[in-house]
């Protein structure tokens, strides 16, 4: 897409867009084409393609910030837009400036090797099969399995008027797998996914079938499931599952624009305690081929490893551009964008916690009574009070230090500065999660999270069980 | 005479013999404005378009759309959707829809007063409810103040002579707040929605948005306990939305309903009449046809607690041996249809909210759920939901609680009804709200 937008016509819309006043203006383009296919009820339904193609200007004056968007990539297309931006943000002068881009060397955090838009469809359809295939035979009581595979590249370009000129190129690919099965007690379902940021050669590491038979395995178990307790316990969470915890409990509470507007318990945390000195925080949007990894954010800034809690101690939020400029410091990359109908904000990418000392086993062996939970659902939280629940999709009573019966699903509640204190136990098998999309003010963006196992010595579990 | 009518025909014109064919065009606008302390924030003003287009041959389909309506992207398009249609499996009730007959009930979706609304009174509007809202309440800050508009004109034609054109357009205010006591915070939020400003409700959002703010200022964690709450006509339309998600014809087909074999059976209270109806012009999302281009229609799911009906797209009635219920659903040019409901009601009792709770002598006030997506099961029907609230004692609002949980199964919740309320609430959401008391749950807290 470089080539279909002209270096000399993307500084003549910059001009535009700051010819009423602006102080700054910002082109984002993106090419993106997609392929999805999904499989229910034993049969592939269909394969969709998708081709979205467009460009979003925004121009900032003072405080406010004026957008506009457009499918015509031509340069007519793009200065309408880039007036229409232009007459959202500012009201009269006439400035000409002029626009010095500089082309950046792409940064590559995942490189790719085998494009999915050369792979066959058939190949991605047979697939399928062979999941629903592993799915059913794991168990007569599986008695519905749905599968869906996507892929999607999109190639990325961001131009602005302090002269950054920088694209990407992201090649995302993802399968799902959903069971349903069938007891005395009713139906229960199970659900495993897996998704990189990379190329088809994605497959040569994930087992699809291991994951379908994952997911058939969950629904089974939880046909013998009780009914989750209610009321407040230690809670385990095995490695690789409960990264969501920390992306409700605190990620969004650091992000820069709602600490800004004192919608986040966070605010003036900086230098404080606010974790148990066992947890490390950090976003890193360089991890090569995980889910929220990028090579330049929505806004042209190359991504960054960035600590944002270390040994407890808050030490940073995250920052996009506007945010950044307001505190007269440097954005850190997480300036994300749904696609070119959005504009910006602060939003995570891998949002993880680092090892601790503990052995995971011991960890469970010395919990006398609570909860395991083996895989975590989505969540949510409230940043102004902290308040945030996230849901089991598999769990387990802990027993005298044993992992004992299945828990059917629920969600779990807490108070996210409280949760980041009450971790007592941090073990030493970090690994990372599933992908996620994470949801703000209406935008979806892929994050990836990660955690060792870990417990938290009280959380509300949501059941209905006295 | 519609220009997307006329791409969708030319479309349609390509089909091979032996092939279903169906376009889906759509073109919209829509306007953003966000004001933060009296300031413009930003200012979104936008348009876009795009065509869907379906292929069915031998029972298979392929599907393919693209964010433009350039005359030789359609063409790749189709050339993708034709390419598609070899890698599904063949499907005996595949097809797009027939046209059954019903008549098309008119319903004005078309508001000439927004169309011609000018950009700065859509800001000004902005700003007077923030102005509102923080004359309500002292200890009201807000996050933000928003208008939004947007228009939509879409045309479906299909091989099998369905052929519509459209437009709809509508408009909402929404407010962000923040109330504040000494280190605590607590949110809150209000919301008025019209076809034009005309109908927006300017001091019931402000008030709104900062009575949930403030009331909950205090609040503690409840204990845990067995009781009976009443949820807020907005918590009701959550709860609906998802009642009516079990209800789907094509999960009922596929094995993924909990009714799935309960027709003609009790499921609910008898007080519990739920409706979809589409064509009530008060609905946010009243519209008079459904996303295959069939009319929408009014249809009685659960009468007086028996299950009644489920609701169906073309092809889950092909499947459940039924007829379309006018329940088609589509995203947008880039999905293809699938089944829903489309404007939920509950039918009204004759007390209000405070004559509800009168009768109450212990229980929770919710006025929001959080993390239902994560903490309910549709299919298994588990129900776990974060809340917050006021305690009912005695037949009286009490203390404000927060951080507990909600927990039964969609099952027992629909049987353990005790009242609905008279005060329907029309809401930007797919089911109205009205105030709904159920027994028996269990609140999980300290």
């Amino acid at each position: 897409m470089g080539r279909v937008i002209e270096q000399d016509v993307l500084q003549r819309v910059l001009g535009e867009a700051v010819r009423t006043g602006g102080e700054f203006a910002e082109v984002y383009a993106e090419d993106k084409r997609s392929t999805s296919a999904g499989l229910d009820d034993g049969k592939v339904e269909q394969v969709n393609s998708g081709r979205d193609r467009g460009a979003g200007i925004r121009v900032v004056r003072g405080e406010t910030t004026g957008f506009a968007y457009t499918s015509d990539l031509s340069e007519d297309g793009l200065l309408t837009a880039a007036k229409a931006a232009a007459s959202a943000a500012a009201q009269g002068g006439d400035q000409v400036r002029t626009i010095n881009l500089t082309r950046a060397v792409e940064h590559i955090v995942s490189p790719i090797e085998q494009w999915p838009g050369d792979i066959p469809k058939a190949t991605k359809v047979e697939m399928l099969q062979r999941m629903n295939d592993a799915a059913r035979s794991a168990g007569s009581e599986i008695v519905q399995v749905s599968a869906s595979y996507a892929d999607g590249q999109k190639r990325i370009l961001v131009a602005n008027t302090e002269g950054v000129l920088a694209t990407d190129t992201q090649s995302r690919l993802n399968v799902r797998v959903q069971t349903v099965a069938n007891g005395d007690a009713g139906m229960q379902t199970g659900f495993q996914s897996a998704g990189h940021t990379m190329g088809f050669e994605m497959f040569d590491h994930v087992d699809v079938e291991a994951l379908a038979r994952d997911a058939a395995r969950q629904a089974i178990v939880k046909l013998n499931a009780r009914p989750a307790p209610s009321g407040t316990m230690p809670v385990v969470i095995r490695r690789g599952s409960g990264g969501v915890l920390f992306h409700e409990a605190c990620g969004h509470g650091l992000e820069a624009d709602l600490v800004a507007k004192g919608g986040s318990v966070y605010k003036g945390k900086q230098g404080q305690q606010v974790a148990n000195p066992l947890v490390t925080l950090i976003d890193d949007g360089t991890m090569t081929a995980e889910w929220g990894a990028i090579g330049i954010d929505d806004e042209g800034h190359v991504s960054q490893r960035n600590v944002l809690i270390e040994d407890g101690i808050l030490t940073d939020y995250m920052w996009d551009y506007l945010r950044a400029r307001k505190e007269g410091r440097r954005q850190s990359g997480n300036g994300r964008r749904q696609s070119y109908h959005h504009l910006p904000m602060v939003r995570m990418t891998n949002t993880f916690v680092l090892d601790g000392p503990d052995d995971p086993d011991e960890i469970i062996a010395q919990t006398e009574r609570g909860v395991y939970v083996a895989e975590l659902g989505g969540g949510s939280v409230n940043t102004a009070t902290g308040d945030f629940v996230f849901g089991m999709v598999e769990a387990y009573l802990i027993e005298n230090g044993k992992i004992t019966a299945p828990l059917r699903e629920g969600n779990l509640i807490g108070n996210g500065p409280k949760v980041l204190q009450d971790i007592d136990l941090l073990g030493n098998d970090f690994a990372m999660g599933r992908p996620g999309t994470c949801g703000k003010d209406g935008q979806g963006v892929p994050v990836g999270d990660g955690q060792p196992t870990l417990r938290v010595k009280a959380l509300t579990i949501g059941g209905t069980a006295a | 005479m519609s220009e997307l009518l006329d791409i969708a025909d030319r479309v349609i014109a390509m089909a091979k013999p032996g092939e279903q064919v169906e376009a889906f065009v759509s073109r919209g606008t829509e306007t953003d404005v966000r004001v933060y302390q009296g300031e413009v924030e930003h200012f979104v003003s936008a348009q876009s378009e795009g065509i869907g287009i379906r292929v069915i041959r031998h029972g298979k389909t392929g599907f393919a759309y693209a964010s433009t309506l350039d005359q030789a992207a359609i063409a790749e398009v189709l050339a993708d959707a034709r390419d598609n249609v070899a890698f599904g499996n063949p499907d005996e009730w595949a097809g797009v829809a027939e046209p059954d007959g019903v008549p098309v009930t008119e319903v004005d979706l078309w508001s000439e007063v927004l169309e011609h609304f000018p950009t700065e009174r859509k800001i000004e509007l902005a700003k007077e409810l923030e102005q509102l809202t923080l004359a309500a309440d002292n200890r009201v800050r807000t996050e933000d103040s928003n208008y939004s508009d947007g228009a939509v004109e879409a045309a479906v034609a299909s091989t099998n002579g369905i052929r519509h054109v459209g437009r709809e357009n509508g408009c909402y205010l929404y407010i962000g707040t923040l109330a504040d006591d000494g280190d605590e915070s607590q949110t809150g939020f209000g919301f008025t929605v019209g076809r034009s400003p005309d109908e927006f409700d300017m001091a019931k959002a402000s008030a709104d948005a900062a009575m949930r703010a403030t009331r909950l200022l205090g609040a503690s964690k409840p204990a845990s306990k067995k009781t009976t709450i009443v949820l807020s006509p907005y918590a009701t339309a959550m709860l609906m939305g998802i009642i009516g998600g079990t209800l789907n014809g094509e999960s009922v087909t596929k094995g993924r309903s909990l009714f799935a074999d309960r027709l003609g059976e009790m499921v609910a209270n008898p007080l519990v009449t739920l409706i979809d109806d589409p064509t009530n012009p008060l609905a946010y999302t009243a519209t008079d046809l459904d996303g295959e281009g069939l009319a929408a229609r009014r249809n009685v799911l659960i009468e007086a607690g028996r299950l009644n009906q489920f609701v169906h797209n073309s092809y889950s009635a092909r499947r459940a041996k039924a007829r379309s219920t006018g329940n088609a659903t589509r995203g947008g040019f880039a999905s293809v249809p699938g089944v829903g409901c489309l404007a939920l009601q509950l039918q009204p009792g004759t007390r209000s909210q405070e004559e509800l709770i009168s009768g109450i002598d212990d229980g929770v006030l919710i006025d929001s759920f959080f993390g239902l997506h994560s903490g309910v099961n549709p299919i298994s029907g588990d129900f776990s939901a974060g809340a917050s609230g006021l305690s009912i004692t005695g037949g009286a609002l009490g203390a404000p609680v927060r951080e507990f949980t909600v927990g039964s199964t969609l099952q027992r919740m629909l049987l353990d009804v005790v009242e609905i309320g008279a005060d329907v609430e029309w809401l930007p959401m797919s089911a109205a709200g009205v105030s709904l008391a159920i027994g028996d749950v269990m609140i999980s807290g300290s």
